[in-house]
């Protein structure tokens, strides 16, 4: 397994967020994560990510454990998160946005010109025509445009888990087709990909598996071939269905 | 496909070059449009102050004149430099001012009192610009203070430590030929001439060879043309100053003769193409536009921000340590109100007037240099009509809510019309 996590919680305070997930996550898979608002799902990619530290389990990576104690830890593993609000600097322009960070340099001196054909070269890879001019600031571009350039920016560094936090929320019709075509495209290379969203649509559409965080709980890990969308929604609204989820151990006598 | 705009390949040729100029200027308009305006209000606003003032005051446009300008707005402007960089991750230094005056008697004491030679005494009053700045930067990034009110007490504090070193208010004099020439002193006529074919070769230099390697690797490129123009442009632009300058300025020359470019503007411009070097080819200054831009998106991407911004108070209180030196060069003394009175107020006004944002984000260098510019120009030009100090303190006030004014509407503007 790529990433695994075991038996992690996170509090915040008393408020316990996280308690006891496990999830592992697989190359060339689409994994979503799904749950209602305060369910978790963003504190559980934030600890991936090495914003927050965790207080119980385990992440390891290659079935080795990681200790990932800040944004750079993440990504020397290969881990790479698109933030819901995008994360990106408006008075930058896309080159500048893709590699801030992690610029390249000749010396003390900025290598503005190997950055920019390696983002040109970055944007053709993933198919994006919608970019034209790629130092304009990214104050100028659409939704769907920062939406690529956010994305863009995490497969730029030959990253292996891309986590992706509401990337399709603020989009319309057409450009949400492309993002969720962008994140197949990611699976097909290769990478592993943590996707989460609140439109089971879009989760029906993309995802191998489906993860579904209750509380701050993982109710269970379905195989999306297997799963239906009313089983979905009621382990995201009450953490169980059928034999499925939270407490289905003790009660799945019942049925 | 392409990710670029078309660059044409036939761009050598007669109408497509013009066809590759026109472009060019049509894309700077709409950026014009969308409210990147850039240094455009500092150089209409330097434009139409010299045309008035030389209307109604002829002597305004004498060599003289110009030299003096140089002297006068060089402290102004030294500060301005510094406080671009904490303008730009979006904090404020209040404290620039009298930071300058505290360096600037810490040079004094050791220079007059102390007897010391000179690099040691500006060396100390740049190191005390230095801790200054470390402190001020600790105090806003590791205990979270805002900076408004980190460097509003810092401003009353530094006015009591001026008044303390200089014993009460005493007035130190310098008596050190070389800090004298700081502020007032000449460079001979061909060092003059040798400095400026030496910027001209460099800034040409750069230009070309930039636009050499982009069109090697086939990137988006201006046309050859606008590249020229530019260089063509501040060749003649810097050839006329210096020509201008290296004239007879005296009004005795057979007495004392006065020619030369002032020191001072070769400071200026090596601080100039230093600090714009540092924001804008270097990873630091990278950092800084966008710990100003959205810091959080810098933490992020793994960018020390806290860092970032007590560097960008360092490099303020450092400038204005050389504010300082400049001021007491020029009055050839320090006195309780060296850095004082207005000083720091003109300087953000400067910085600002000249494109900086207080929202952070957003500032060159360039902005400081061509805001000073225009505020030494309306000090002067109205000291000559023989206006008060209270009309020049109305103007000026009016020209800093002008630009802060332009610079909330571009906001606005990037806003409406930016995005689609």
């Amino acid at each position: 397994m790529l990433l695994e996590l075991n038996g992690l919680s996170k509090r915040f305070g008393p408020v316990e967020v996280l308690s006891d997930v496990d999830l592992a996550i697989d190359a060339g898979e689409v994994c979503a994560l799904v749950g209602d608002n305060g369910a978790g799902k963003s504190t559980l990619v934030k600890c991936v990510a090495g914003i927050h530290g965790i207080d119980g389990g385990a992440i390891s990576v290659d079935g080795e454990a990681r200790t990932i104690s800040g944004p750079r830890d993440a990504a020397a593993l290969g881990i790479e998160v698109v933030y819901q609000d995008l994360a990106l600097c408006d008075n930058l322009d896309v080159v500048e946005n893709l590699f801030l960070g992690r610029e390249k340099v000749h010396g003390l001196i900025l290598d503005e010109d190997s950055m920019e054909q390696l983002a040109a070269e970055t944007l053709s890879s993933l198919a994006v025509r919608t970019i034209r001019n790629l130092r304009q600031p990214v104050a100028s571009l659409s939704g769907g445009q920062r939406q690529t350039v956010a994305i863009a920016k995490a497969v730029l560094w030959n990253s292996r888990l891309v986590i992706l936090d509401e990337p399709t929320a603020a989009l319309g019709v057409a450009q949400t087709r492309q993002v969720l075509e962008l994140i197949r495209r990611l699976a097909d290379q290769g990478l592993a990909v943590l996707y989460i969203s609140h439109n089971l649509n879009d989760v029906f559409a993309v995802a191998d598996r489906i993860a579904a965080l209750y509380l701050g709980r993982m109710a269970a890990v379905l195989d999306a071939a297997d799963a239906t969308q009313s089983q979905v929604v009621e382990l995201i609204t009450s953490g169980r269905s059928g034999s499925l989820g939270l407490g289905a151990d003790t009660n799945g006598a019942r049925t | 496909m392409s990710t670029q705009v078309e660059t044409r390949p036939e761009a050598g040729t007669e109408p497509g070059a013009v066809r590759a100029v026109a472009d060019h200027l049509r894309g700077y308009w709409a950026e014009v449009r969308s409210g990147e305006v850039g240094a455009l209000p500092a150089v209409a606003g330097i434009i139409a102050l010299c045309v008035f003032f030389g209307i109604s005051q002829p002597v305004f446009l004498s060599v003289g004149n110009l030299a003096n300008l140089f002297g006068q707005g060089a402290a102004v402007a030294c500060i301005a430099m510094g406080l671009v960089f904490v303008l730009v991750i979006g904090e404020i230094d209040l404290s620039a001012g009298f930071a300058s005056g505290v360096c600037a008697a810490v040079m004094a004491v050791i220079l007059t009192n102390w007897g010391m030679p000179w690099p040691l005494a500006i060396g100390a009053a740049i190191a005390t610009g230095v801790v200054i700045g470390l402190l001020l930067g600790t105090l806003v990034v590791k205990l979270g203070i805002p900076s408004f009110v980190v460097t509003l007490a810092a401003f009353l504090a530094f006015q009591g430590i001026v008044l303390m070193i200089l014993e009460e208010g005493s007035n130190i004099t310098i008596h050190n030929e070389t800090v004298k020439a700081v502020a007032g002193g000449n460079l001979e006529r061909w060092q003059g001439w040798t400095l400026l074919v030496l910027t001209i070769a460099a800034y040409a230099a750069l230009q070309l060879n930039r636009w050499r390697r982009r069109v090697a690797r086939s990137l988006v490129h201006e046309p050859l043309a606008v590249v020229a123009a530019r260089i063509l442009a501040l060749a003649a632009l810097l050839t006329a100053t210096v020509f201008l300058l290296n004239l007879e300025r005296s009004a005795n020359p057979q007495i004392i003769s006065l020619t030369g470019v002032p020191v001072v503007v070769a400071l200026l411009g090596a601080f100039f193409a230093i600090w714009t070097f540092v924001l804008h080819r270097t990873r630091f200054g990278r950092h800084l536009y966008a710990v100003g831009g959205n810091a959080e998106a810098a933490v992020r991407a793994g960018v020390n921000v806290d860092r970032v911004r007590i560097a960008a108070f360092v490099i303020c209180s450092g400038m204005a340590a050389i504010g300082g030196i400049v001021a007491a060069s020029r009055a050839a003394s320090v006195d309780p109100n060296t850095g004082g009175s207005n000083v720091l107020l003109l300087s953000v006004g400067a910085a600002v007037i000249g494109g900086a944002s207080l929202f952070g984000g957003k500032g060159t260098v360039r902005a400081a240099l061509l805001g000073g510019a225009v505020v030494a120009i309306i000090n002067n030009g109205m000291g000559l009509m023989g206006l008060s100090a209270g009309v020049r303190f109305g103007v000026t006030g009016a020209v800093l809510l002008l630009a802060a004014g332009v610079d909330a509407m571009s906001r606005g503007r990037g806003k409406l019309f930016g995005r689609h």
